[in-house]
């Protein structure tokens, strides 16, 4: 399924954004030169060598922890040792601009540019964050050391509404992104901001206190424990991604053993990751849905003679049941797939009975696993139309009892918008 | 304090006596209330909620306790050390006790020693660097001597643990924590006596490190997942033919004991342990009659099970660490003679991991029971492979496991078990891992 603009419309308003920040910004600090330029030129070095080292996070997101640290500590910075400070907020935006830009060419001579939208987020963060310190502190009303407590409860309070401003406009991107509702979106992206987040903001605040008495030494001082939180959160993304091929790979095992069709645990699992994403699932129910769905043929390994086709639909109702019992009974095996294993044992479980109430017990992930399955099986790689609306109806038929008719509706919607993008 | 040797309590107590002694007798002319009682909360947050790493737990506390020493001196430092015993959560009291009695001795030390070589605390200045730093690198250097000393002792008394291992194992592992907790609470101290804003630079200072700490642990939460992942998804793909459970993880762990004593470094070491595990998951691609099948094979059948390292290959493609492993994994059925499959390679030809699990595939595959013959002892399964050495095998690697095996009994499994569901155990299969069969098909099949 290929991006197309109106997916991207979030990020695109965030970039015009921020390119409009920046243009503006370029244009007023060009009349003059820097207070304080070997400042600067420190400050600069440490978000270009920040964004130099970016890392790629969980949950398909980057960041550039250390730049980030720096910028907004450049705009939050009051004394540098004895001296008060004079940059106004549209030099940080200036320098953040160009540090992150020299930064970025490494990456970009190698053929791995930064997304825009994220250099555009941080760029509006810091704008923010010094917009409203820069004119508080020029005003003179703190007197360090005196005031060191007000001071250093204000930076507190403006690093943060920086860091809520991140989520709200990364949360903007992603619901477009993703397809899925900005509030579960915004709930996504604050609590990705308690971690990272909240890490870059102290140490942005902690910099810029510490500069009175360490004066620049405050930079690198203060870069090291970041510098360890960037290290551990790269290897967390590293083995959560290599978890993730594993089992993708291992669940290409009934395709290899010619129980099931070629690519049709791959594609299930799109289907339903898009489908969750669009219902709002959190992240954590997204990974255990993608997890579950990619490996919900496991039973299967079990029969002696394969189905034709791997198609469990022509199946009988009480084989699918065992055959979902099997495979979830081989992921409790593992003991960390709890959930996985539920929602698996599940997928074969109708919606309605004849003459009952819904059951709402069944979790999401199996309703929305036993609807893209069914699909599946009907469509597998076929581009063709008819297929696809012949699936989607038939699905509808059984609408009343086998499937979540919010599931289908769903499920119609995202197979529609990837039918229209892949011409 | 009932599951305590008489000895460990009176350690203990002597502990608790000797450091309530030192702050009631040391009392200073004046004692910086406020800044004591601060850090003391700061404390007993941090250590509430450490982290454990193996066996002894380090936390980030130690920060605060160095802060302690440089900002209010040694008495005020043992008070914060010795309200370890406020710690947060169910904990036995004579660990409490323990622990505020040597957190608190530890840090009088320690701020002794700096008084001693002419640290002035609460007067710490940026002009003092760095004639200070030595002052500071011995209180530090004496703290944790005595927190080992200390620690060491009662492992001792209560878990009979050899002193000198103990110690130096404690001392060794921890030095280079200590240096760096040293240096953050270096840092905490001056922002603490210069800035005036003590507690918010302590937080602001230790949430990075909290996040971080976080993110260790999710990782290694992450990575047993993964373990346990990879070995009960292989153990259901086992079921499919009728070879006993566990042969993957038994390859594994020969190739490990085999790579230990050529000397192969640590990291590909954990990738040959995974190459070990998957390296017959291509397996699923042989027709299960194939597999199951009694007597000798056709050309046709012998044909569809050479090709299961590649089939292997196409499904784990996609993981990259697997990198190196994916040669352990291809080559496996490769033999020194060239002879072997898929791909004929000779002698040198054949990548080292593959040398490696070729021996340990062929010993499991002999060590172990099947339905047409019991399992062989180990020394005649070594008889078997010894004589195949040179020409189907790496003679390196043979030797390799004749001294592991010297070094470690093998704790092989024996019995059959029938695969858990509906496919059926035909008895008398053939197993293409034993170099005897091996022989005897190509005999007939070449």
């Amino acid at each position: 399924m290929r991006r197309q603009l109106d997916d991207e419309r979030g990020a695109i308003l965030v970039v015009v954004l921020a390119g409009l920040l920046v243009l503006t910004s370029v244009v007023l600090t060009a009349q003059g030169s820097p207070a304080m330029p070997w400042v600067a030129l420190f400050f600069g070095g440490f978000i270009a060598v920040g964004e130099v080292v970016r890392i790629s996070m969980p949950g398909a997101r980057e960041a550039a922890p250390l730049g980030a640290a720096a910028a907004l500590a450049y705009a939050l910075l009051g004394n540098l040792g004895t001296y008060a400070t004079q940059h106004t907020a549209w030099d940080a935006v200036t320098l953040t601009a160009l540090a992150t830009l020299v930064g970025a060419l490494p990456h970009i001579a190698v053929g791995r540019a930064p997304r825009l939208d994220e250099l555009a987020r941080r760029l509006l963060t810091v704008a923010f964050a010094a917009a409203i310190f820069r004119p508080v502190w020029d005003s003179g009303q703190f007197k360090v050391p005196r005031d060191n407590w007000k001071l250093a409860l204000f930076m507190v309070l403006v690093a943060g509404l920086a860091a809520l401003l991140d989520a709200v406009l990364a949360a903007v991107v992603r619901a477009d992104r993703d397809r899925a509702p900005y509030g579960a979106a915004l709930r996504g992206e604050l609590r990705a901001v308690l971690g990272l987040g909240s890490a870059i903001a102290a140490t942005g605040v902690l910099i810029a206190l510490a500069a009175q008495i360490l004066g620049l030494w405050a930079l690198p001082i203060f870069a090291i424990p970041l510098l360890l939180v960037q290290f551990s959160f790269r290897r967390y993304a590293t083995i959560r991604e290599t978890y993730r091929q594993t089992i993708r790979a291992l669940s290409r095992v009934t395709e290899v053993a010619g129980y099931t069709e070629t690519g049709h645990s791959g594609r299930v699992s799109q289907l339903c990751v898009a489908v969750g994403k669009e219902l709002g699932m959190s992240e954590q129910d997204l990974q255990d849905l993608e997890y579950a769905s990619l490996m919900h043929d496991l039973g299967q390994l079990s029969l002696t003679d394969p189905i034709p086709g791997g198609a469990t639909v022509m199946a009988t109702h009480d084989d699918q049941v065992a055959i979902a019992k099997l495979g979830s009974g081989v992921i409790r095996q593992t003991g960390v797939l709890d959930r996985v294993a539920d929602i698996v044992e599940r997928q074969a479980d109708p919606y309605r009975r004849p003459h009952e109430a819904a059951d709402l017990t069944l979790p999401l992930a199996s309703r929305i696993i036993k609807a893209a399955n069914a699909y599946d099986d009907l469509v597998g790689d076929s581009r063709e139309s008819s297929r696809r609306l012949e699936a989607i109806e038939r699905l509808r038929l059984s609408m009343a009892y086998d499937f979540d008719p919010v599931v289908v509706q769903t499920l119609a919607r995202v197979t529609e918008h990837a039918a229209a993008h892949a011409l | 304090m009932s599951s305590l040797p008489r000895a460990a309590s009176a350690y203990i107590v002597s502990l608790a006596v000797v450091a309530l002694g030192i702050l009631i007798l040391r009392v200073p002319a004046h004692v910086p209330v406020a800044p004591v009682l601060l850090l003391s909360a700061l404390f007993v947050l941090f250590e509430s909620v450490f982290v454990f790493v193996g066996a002894f737990g380090m936390s980030l506390s130690y920060t605060i306790t160095l802060a302690s020493i440089l900002i209010v001196g040694p008495w005020g430092a043992a008070i914060v050390g010795g309200s370890a015993f406020l710690t947060l959560g169910r904990h036995p009291l004579h660990r409490r006790a323990f622990n505020a009695a040597q957190f608190a001795l530890a840090a009088y030390c320690a701020g002794f020693t700096y008084e001693l070589l002419g640290g002035a605390p609460a007067r710490l200045r940026i002009d003092d660097f760095p004639g200070i730093l030595g002052p500071i690198a011995a209180a530090n250097l004496a703290f944790l001597l005595v927190n080992s000393l200390l620690l060491t002792g009662i492992l001792v008394l209560a878990e009979g643990a050899p002193p000198r291992p103990v110690l130096a194992e404690t001392l060794i592992k921890h030095s280079p924590s200590y240096v760096a907790y040293g240096v953050f609470g270096l840092v905490l101290a001056v922002l603490w006596v210069g800035l005036a804003i003590g507690p918010l630079a302590a937080l602001l200072l230790l949430l990075p490190l909290f996040v971080a700490r976080w993110a260790i642990s999710q990782y290694s939460q992450e990575q047993q997942a993964y373990e346990a992942t990879i070995r009960t998804l292989v153990q259901a793909v086992e079921t499919k033919d009728s070879y006993t459970r566990g042969h993957s993880e038994r390859v594994s762990r020969a190739s490990v004991m085999i790579a230990r004593v050529i000397g192969m470094r640590e990291d590909r070491l954990s990738a040959l342990r995974y190459a070990g595990i998957l390296h017959d998951v291509g397996k699923l691609g042989v027709p299960t009659k194939v597999l199951q099948k009694s007597g000798k094979l056709t050309d046709d059948e012998f044909a569809s099970i050479k090709l299961h390292p590649l089939r292997g290959m196409e499904m784990l493609g996609d993981i990259e660490f697997l990198d190196e492993a994916f040669k352990g994994i291809l080559h496996h059925h490769e033999r020194l003679d060239g002879l072997g499959y898929p791909m004929g390679l000779k002698g040198a030809q054949i990548p080292e991991f593959a040398r490696v699990i070729a021996v340990a595939d062929a010993f499991d595959s002999m060590t172990s029971t099947r339905s047409y013959r019991n399992a062989r002892t180990v020394e005649a399964a070594i008889e078997e492979i010894k004589r195949c050495r040179g020409s189907q095998f790496d003679p390196i690697m043979v030797d390799a496991l004749v001294k592991a095996l010297a070094k470690e009994p093998w704790t092989g499994s024996v019995g059959v078990e029938a695969p858990r569901i509906l496919a059926s155990n035909t008895p008398e299969s053939y197993d293409h891992d034993d170099p005897s069969f091996a022989s005897e098909t190509r005999l007939a099949g070449s």
